[in-house]
């Protein structure tokens, strides 16, 4: 019997992705990669992903329109049981993770949730995680199969396309159990275009700013720094909405890592921590010379943002000319 | 309307030292607390009851004493606890069964609230696992829910969408600390908790043989060498050795 590794995402970059690690994880395993798509058929997309690296593709061809976890759940389980899977790859947003949760209940599985390496340690399936708002990396072990490991977005590389590759597409219909829930509205995200994930520099605003319109003397300096890119803290987005949420950095915002983020009024909370302390150099101004972001910082001032970033932005653009 | 709020003893990763020569976290002897999403929880529960009647009771499952933190939730506004005491080992899969069987054990319930996640490990995986088990609806990361007598609706925070999507009860929903802003009781209702009852279950009373399906081999250090050059007084000059700096280090752009 041939082992299967299955993979699963809505989102089509992050399923390529899986396609890669997946590959090289069955490489040394000797396993076959399945691509699950779920919805409409869609042979184009299908034969996509078996250039990526999927053996197979299996289609399960529904009629519903929105997505709703207990019912592609369901599906999975469907799944499962015709191709048996051991390893099962799901993308890390958030329709992604609540899939993969419920899916795990409902087969009683193990699950690791946001893994960013997963290997084969003396036969045995390990996937580490970010942990205690990153201060540690959880080293996991599954004991049970099939394993279930969500990955987010750009935690493995895109494979190389091979347009020569050859492989099977299954279609299925499946009917699943129908929930009793109901979506009724779907909307786009408020967005700013903030982009913070993929920025270089990020000048980041917390609660020492005072009013809302004061955020143009970040926005500032963001300008004269290239790569500009303003970022906040959990008040700033969630609490006050001077900024939307593509912003927002911390633990249930984006994780960045630029090569310089400047944290202006931000006191340093752990939660905003987590989210970057991945970044290059970290520049603090703050008026607390105790304020905890001194501690994650490479350089600090201590002094009222509204007086540093205006001279701030006057030197550097003296600097770069 | 009989709701259970699930909650979790977590650390106070805020408190947590770490390890100079290992660079490993301390678990041992770091402070305890409620898992702050989960009193966001609690508060809508409150709400909801004030509401449309009923009934709150607080659940937890826990491997170390939990009582004295669950006071904090019955001092908010739970009507009773429950504690399960769970094995060292327990990973995910045994908490939510214990979760879910001490739901069934308590029978009559309309809804169940959870976090979204709690801070220490920040998995999420805990409600939709328990909504699994029970057989019921989720609604995930509810930013905004209003609970009706027949139906329960809820405005998800999906990342790149907001979707309203609505239940007919037993129902689980997750809720997102944006939800709103818990209350701290008043002495009087710290007190006054002291009287509310709490039930002690053991795991074996609820399901037998549990066995983890992952187990945690260890936890790794991570490194965060910051340089901690920090400028005070003098701002004009502060500014300039700032830039000095930012410009050595190579990362000014251009």
């Amino acid at each position: 019997m041939i082992k299967m590794v299955l993979v699963y995402s809505d989102n089509k970059n992050l399923t390529i992705e899986m396609l890669g690690k997946a590959t090289e994880l069955s490489k040394e395993n000797k396993k076959e990669v399945t691509s699950v798509i779920i919805g409409k058929q869609d042979e184009k997309l299908a034969n996509e992903y078996i250039s990526y690296g999927a053996d197979q593709v299996f289609i399960a061809e529904t009629d519903f329109d929105t997505f709703k976890a207990e019912e592609y759940a369901d599906i999975f389980t469907k799944i499962i049981d015709e191709i048996k899977p051991e390893l099962i790859l799901i993308g890390s947003d958030k329709n992604g993770k609540e899939l993969a949760a419920r899916l795990s209940g409902l087969i009683n599985s193990g699950c690791v949730m946001d893994s960013n390496n997963i290997y084969y340690k003396d036969g045995k399936l390990n996937a580490e995680r970010v942990v205690y708002s990153g201060k540690s990396i959880a080293i996991e072990q599954f004991k049970s199969k099939p394993a279930i490991i969500t990955i987010p977005s750009k935690a493995f590389d895109t494979p190389k396309k091979d347009d020569g590759r050859k492989g099977n597409i299954t279609k299925k219909k499946i009917d699943p159990e129908k929930s009793n829930s109901k979506n009724l509205k779907i909307q786009e995200m408020k967005t700013e275009g903030a982009n913070v994930e993929d920025a270089e520099i990020i000048v980041s605003c917390g609660r020492g700013f005072k009013n809302k319109e004061d955020i143009k003397i970040a926005n500032e300096l963001a300008d004269v720094l290239k790569g500009k890119t303003v970022g906040c803290s959990r008040p700033i987005a969630a609490d006050l909405k001077w900024l939307s949420e593509d912003h927002w950095i911390g633990l249930s915002g984006h994780k960045v890592k630029p090569k310089l983020y400047i944290a202006a009024g931000i006191s340093g909370q752990i939660q905003h921590i987590a989210g970057m302390r991945d970044s290059g150099v970290v520049v603090a101004i703050n008026k607390d010379p105790d304020a905890l972001i001194f501690n994650s910082a490479d350089y600090g001032i201590v002094g009222d943002l509204y007086e540093v970033l205006p001279k701030l932005t006057e030197k550097i653009k003296e600097k770069m000319g | 309307m009989n709701i259970i709020v699930c909650a979790k003893q977590i650390i106070d990763v805020s408190e947590m030292k770490i390890d100079s020569s290992t660079n490993k976290p301390i678990i041992e002897g770091t402070p305890h607390i409620i898992n702050e999403i989960d009193k966001n929880a609690m508060e809508e529960a409150i709400k909801i009851k004030e509401k449309n009647g009923g009934k709150i009771t607080v659940l937890t499952v826990s491997s170390k004493d939990a009582k004295e933190k669950i006071k904090e939730l019955l001092a908010m506004g739970a009507d009773e606890a429950v504690i399960v005491k769970s094995p060292e080992d327990s990973d995910y899969h045994m908490t939510a069964q214990l979760l879910s069987e001490a739901i069934k054990k308590i029978g009559d319930y309309d809804l169940v609230l959870c976090g979204e996640a709690s801070v220490d490990l920040f998995s999420g995986q805990m409600g939709p696992r328990v909504a699994a088990l029970l057989k019921i609806p989720q609604l995930t990361y509810a930013q905004k829910i209003t609970a009706e007598k027949e139906k329960i609706t809820a405005e998800r925070n999906m990342g790149e969408h907001v979707v309203t999507s609505e239940s007919s009860y037993p129902v689980l929903v997750t809720v997102t600390k944006e939800v709103n802003d818990p209350r701290l009781p008043s002495l009087m209702e710290i007190l006054a908790a002291a009287n509310k009852p709490i039930t002690e279950w053991t795991a074996e009373e609820l399901k037998s043989d549990l066995k983890p399906a992952v187990s945690t081999l260890d936890l790794k250090g991570v490194k965060m060498d910051r340089k901690n050059v920090i400028y005070e007084n003098d701002l004009d000059k502060s500014v300039e050795k700032l830039v000095d700096s930012l410009a050595k280090e190579g990362v000014l752009g251009g």
